[in-house]
């Protein structure tokens, strides 16, 4: 298989950066996932399409706008009505769901190669993403697997919170690099470790 | 000023793109009833209050949304899904059957 090459090679720097004195407190990483998917149903076909996702990715999606779930290799959010994002570590997801989604059903678009994942956690994230994203990051409001559909300036990003204080954010990736280099910014003032 | 988005939730407007006034009544395409069209295009009731507009979540979910805003105080008194107030889905579907 030919390795993938990131958008983010020039400016990912491994290593502590910023103020991190006394420990860092964001950990920044890329996930770079085999696939990223859309999947959208037709309307009244919804419930169908979930169930299509559950038999492709054995993830059960919980009702609700925004509601999603993560086992760590796989992860599936809503992010707009009778739409869903669909992530795995492995390539090859797109031809799985080719006799699942039929056309009666909806649609599967596959964006592995124009999102980029990069993945931010620690005491601190919450925090940092707070001065990017006007929306609610605390847990009660935003719980674990669940995603939204944000932007930052004209950066469109899919967030999931795939733990407690740890978020995966999905930008175009024609973005990434300027997207990895604000969040590098953002994240000096309590001391980052790239990973 | 905040919207509340059906799927979202509140969101500030800068995630939000004005799509027009929401009582325009567009004629049928192949309408020839000039009337109709100059209406459609160019009759604005402009009210000081509430204001009935069509939005896009266009930094969100992207749905379309039907929202009744106040002109003069700008609260946003209802949001609501656009989809299916002309059921043009279901319309377009139906007419691509042979
Ligand atoms: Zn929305």
């Amino acid at each position: 298989m030919v390795e993938r090459q990131s958008p983010l090679e020039p400016v990912l720097h491994p290593g502590s950066h910023g103020n991190f004195e006394h420990g860092v407190e964001i950990i920044l990483s890329e996930t770079r996932p085999g696939s990223i998917l859309q999947l959208a149903a037709w309307p009244g076909e919804e419930k169908k399409l979930m169930a299509g996702i559950h038999a492709v990715t054995g993830l059960a999606l919980p009702d609700g706008a925004g509601g999603g779930v993560t086992n760590g290799a796989r992860s599936v959010f809503g992010f707009a009505p009778g739409k869903f994002t669909v992530v795995d570590e492995a390539e090859g997801l797109a031809p799985a769901f080719a006799s699942v989604v039929t056309s009666a059903i909806g649609t599967v678009t596959d964006l592995s190669h124009g999102r980029t994942a990069i993945r931010i956690a620690g005491p601190k994230a919450e925090w940092v993403l707070a001065k990017f994203f006007a929306i609610d990051f605390a847990l009660p409001a935003f719980p674990i697997g669940a995603g939204r559909s944000t932007m930052h300036h004209d950066i469109f990003a899919q967030i999931q919170r795939t733990g407690a204080d740890q978020f995966d954010i999905y930008v175009f990736r024609s973005f990434a690099r300027s997207f990895w280099k604000a969040l590098c910014h953002a994240s000096e003032e309590v001391g980052y470790e790239v990973q | 000023m905040l919207i509340t988005c059906p799927y979202c939730g509140p969101r500030d407007v800068i995630e939000f793109t004005y799509q027009g006034d929401g009582n325009r009544q567009r004629p049928q395409p192949a309408s020839q009833n000039l009337d109709a069209w100059n209406a459609y295009v160019y009759d604005r009731l402009n009210p000081a209050g509430d204001h009935n507009e069509i939005w896009q979540h266009s930094g969100g979910c992207r749905a379309h949304l039907r929202v009744v805003r106040n002109t003069l105080t700008h609260e946003i008194s209802s949001t609501a899904f656009a989809r299916g107030d002309h059921n043009s889905v279901a319309r377009h579907r139906a007419e691509d059957k042979p």
